[in-house]
């Protein structure tokens, strides 16, 4: 290496995390700039001082999206969600390919700007939307991205591109400094501020040991908001049940299905509900270390949140015998993630917060037996936590008083696609989907994506001989699409279950073509490779609808297709059990839009030509391909 | 061996795989005695047979496709068995020896030939072009991008319980149940 100025910083950095390899991605993001000019020096440093193999090193790298690209000065990252597609998003990207002069996935000549595609960043309700730098720009045009490309090429600081403190409530906070939006349309009992910060902290923990804690909410029948819908107290309860020496409590703020946002919005209003509901938790389970796992896409909330932590610990709210409770030790970091959607899976998450690729773990061990760095660990959904604030301050029965049947409380639903307001909205469990819609503003609307790309499709043909049972069958691990004679149905864990991303497609879309494909491209894209399911089925599975999209599909397909769905199953953990539902669930409830395709009296069309096929190899080796056996 | 029963005809091959699926099937254990009451094999490398001697009820094929010969022996399957199963991995998906799609044939002989670390005694730079040798495709086809495939079993290799079950399932023409435990590969 050249200038013993990147070899210092090297050293400081690593000094930094003590040489701890289990910090590898903070590492990795401060070295950002190190690697991509010299990649093969800091790998040998890194490697020779952390113990780790270059390969290993490289296995992490490879990984995740935010270090894998990123190689210009100014990196863009467009965000690929079909709600994005919906809102032009082609017309800006062109914009951007022409302006920059250089195509998609790559760096203009000069080394200035890096184009990329990116996986949804968590801003549907206000498509197209890219980062750059680390900074949000919304509601992308054309006639946008030629200004933009403009301050770029004339080296301003991303900060003079934005309109700054353009958003509404705390994305204006100089901490924030975004022209994000928050879209808060409906408030119930979680986002009324009705609710004075740290009141359960300051007051009413001191009246209740830590198992009574577990056991309002237990009783409250609180269950996980990320979409499984575990029960909260019984987590809360197993994760006390191995003795350790320490215990975790990780918030999961990687909110990676596309369309949802509501944790951006929770941590952006709210971040004191949220950690007051990690405190909540480590006090009830005796958990000593705390940690948000904030996904990357998100990094401009980093300094208001890390700011609050500061308040917290500074106020005797975190830290050593919280609010003089003796032996109420904990405390909170945040850790960013590198882009990975696979990193939502509690497993996959606590490997990558151990440095590693966020591959999920096989099960058993369950991370509230054996979790991070080996203690037991329970990993709660933002959106939860701060919920089990709200229940230990009013109470379980106040709690009860709202929902249905098994769906107590309220669900935070995040809004987009084609209605007139999109955007965040609490509404009570079992509220009808119909009611849904009306409330946004839908119209027109050919099906509703409920809970996400790993949700399922549902129509109108289907919906006589569909029960509850078979739509769980199906679910997994939140949600489902939609069509128009189900609006009848209610938002609940046991008939339209949700982690909360609601997409509406009118008549106009064409289902298979622009949302099919585009779901299925994104879970190819991130699948972690682990399983040979998850990482060949889905691009097979895709294959095979475009094979009946250019109208060469036989009926045999449409099973073949069905038969590999259930083969997905074999896969460790439920998003890629959940990667091929687009396909299934489409086929499950609109099958008439892939019988309009295919060859109905055709038994099998094969696309594969011999001729063809041995080509390359005969022209190589300079031989005569003689297939007349084959014919 | 052409005498006439209510057995069921079974005949298995394996192309571009690992033989691994195979050792799975003989790895049903004492079964295979009941499985013998059910079925004879035919065509198959467990009795070496080398030609269908008889119309077959249930072809079981390992692997995928890299090259003529495979395609060859596939179709051959498909004309002469009513049942045609895509057993394990590379079948499905194309496997391990579907890691060079990515990669040109050009490069992979290149590498394997000429080019590669441990290539030694290759002076003259030969090429393997015998026409004896079947011809290599351009990339690892799973078998059923080539034929019509009735059911697809998972694994690498699948396991004897999901064989079995699959194999019995289908024998007795019930549905074939695979639970998760039976399914999952790790």
């Amino acid at each position: 290496m050249e200038t013993t100025l990147q070899e210092k910083k090297i050293f400081d950095t690593l000094k930094k995390y003590g040489n701890n390899k289990s910090r590898l991605i903070d590492i990795l993001h401060e070295l950002k700039n190190e690697l991509a000019e010299n990649k093969k020096a800091v790998r040998k440093i890194l490697s020779e001082k952390l113990e780790i193999s270059a390969a290993e090193l490289d296995e992490v790298i490879s990984f995740y999206h935010f270090f894998l690209f990123g190689k210009g000065k100014y990196n863009i990252y467009l965000n690929t969600s079909i709600t994005a597609e919906l809102k032009d998003r082609d017309k800006v990207k062109k914009a951007f390919e022409r302006y920059c002069e250089t195509p998609f996935n790559s760096v203009t000549q000069d080394g200035l700007i890096g184009l990329y595609d990116t996986s949804c960043i968590g801003m549907n309700d206000q498509e197209p939307a890219a980062i750059i730098n680390g900074k949000i720009f919304t509601n992308l045009t054309p006639y946008r991205v030629k200004e933009l490309v403009q301050g770029i090429k004339s080296n301003k600081p991303v900060e003079e591109l934005m309109y700054e403190n353009s958003g509404d409530g705390n994305n204006s906070h100089p901490d924030v400094n975004s022209m994000v939006y928050n879209n808060i349309r409906r408030k119930s009992i979680i986002l009324n501020k009705d609710y004075p910060v740290y009141s359960f902290l300051k007051k009413g923990i001191k009246e209740m040991t830590p198992e009574e804690v577990i056991n309002k909410i237990e009783s409250s029948n609180l269950r996980g908001r990320g979409g499984a819908g575990f029960p909260t107290g019984l987590k809360w309860r197993f994760g006390c049940r191995v003795p350790s020496n320490h215990r975790v409590i990780i918030c999961n703020a990687d909110e990676g299905e596309p369309g949802t946002f509501k944790d951006r919005v929770l941590l952006t209003e709210y971040p004191e509900l949220v950690f007051e509901g990690m405190a909540a938790a480590a006090y009830a389970t005796g958990s000593d270390i705390g940690i948000l796992y904030l996904r990357y896409e998100y990094l401009y909330l980093l300094k208001f949140l890390n700011k609050k932590l500061i308040e917290m610990q500074a106020s005797n709210l975190l830290g050593n015998n919280i609010e003089g409770i003796k032996g109420f030790n904990f405390n909170i970091r945040i850790q960013m993630g590198a882009g990975a959607y696979v990193c939502g899976e509690e497993s996959a998450l606590i490997e990558s917060l151990e440095g590693k690729r966020g591959e999920p773990r096989d099960k058993p061990p369950f991370p509230v037996e054996k979790g991070y760095l080996g203690y037991p660990t329970i990993v709660n959904n933002v959106e939860t936590l701060a919920t089990a604030v709200k229940i230990l301050h009013f109470g379980p029965d106040w709690y009860s008083g709202f929902g249905t049947g098994d769906s107590l409380g309220t669900k935070l639903l995040s809004i987009s696609g084609d209605c007139k307001l999109p955007g965040i909205y609490e509404v009570e469990w079992g509220i009808r989907l119909g009611e849904v819609l009306e409330m946004c503003g839908a119209e027109d609307v050919q099906a509703v994506q409920v809970g996400g790309p790993s949700g399922m499709l549902i129509g109108m043909k289907d919906l006589n001989n569909l029960n509850s049972i078979e739509l769980m069958k199906w679910y997994k691990p939140s949600g489902m699409m939609v069509a128009e004679k189900f609006f009848d149905r209610k938002l609940s864990y046991s008939d339209l279950p949700t982690g909360g991303s609601i997409i509406i497609f009118n008549n106009s879309r064409d289902l298979l073509k622009e949302v099919v494909l585009n779901f299925m491209s994104f879970f190819i894209e991130e699948s972690c490779g682990a399983c040979s399911t998850c990482r060949n089925l889905p691009y097979i599975m895709k294959n095979k609808l475009q094979k009946i999209l250019n109208g060469n599909g036989v009926k045999k397909d449409i099973e073949d297709l069905l038969s590999w769905g259930k083969i997905l199953k074999a896969s460790r953990c439920g998003l890629g059990q959940a990667a091929g539902n687009p396909i299934l669930s489409s086929i499950f409830n609109f099958r008439y839009l892939y019988e309009k395709h295919i060859q109905s009296l055709v038994e099998f069309n094969s696309e594969f030509e011999i001729e063809k096929a041995v080509t390359a190899y005969s022209k190589f080796v300079h031989r005569k391909p003689v297939l007349y056996h084959l014919q | 061996m052409i005498e006439k029963s209510n057995k069921k005809i079974i005949a298995t091959a394996s192309l571009a795989g690992c033989f691994g699926c195979h050792m799975s099937i003989l790895d049903i254990d004492d079964r295979l005695l009941d499985l013998i009451e059910l079925v004879t094999f035919d065509k198959s490398p467990i009795n070496d047979l080398k030609q269908f001697t008889q119309p077959i009820d249930i072809g079981i094929i390992e692997g995928g496709c890299c090259n003529s010969e495979n395609i060859e022996n596939l179709k051959y399957f498909r004309q002469n068995c009513k049942t045609l199963i895509s057993l394990g991995e590379c079948a499905i998906m194309g496997g391990l020896p579907a890691m060079r799609n990515g990669i040109s044939i050009k490069e992979c002989l290149q590498e394997a030939y000429l080019d590669g670390p441990t290539v030694q005694e290759n002076k003259e730079g030969i090429l393997p072009n015998d026409e004896e040798l079947p011809l290599l495709l351009d990339k690892v086809y799973p078998c059923h991008e080539i034929v019509k495939i009735d059911y697809f079993l998972p694994g690498c290799p699948p396991r004897a319980d999901l064989i079995w079950n699959a194999l019995t399932a289908i024998l007795l023409g019930k549905d074939i149940e695979l639970p998760y435990e039976v399914l999952k590969f790790d």
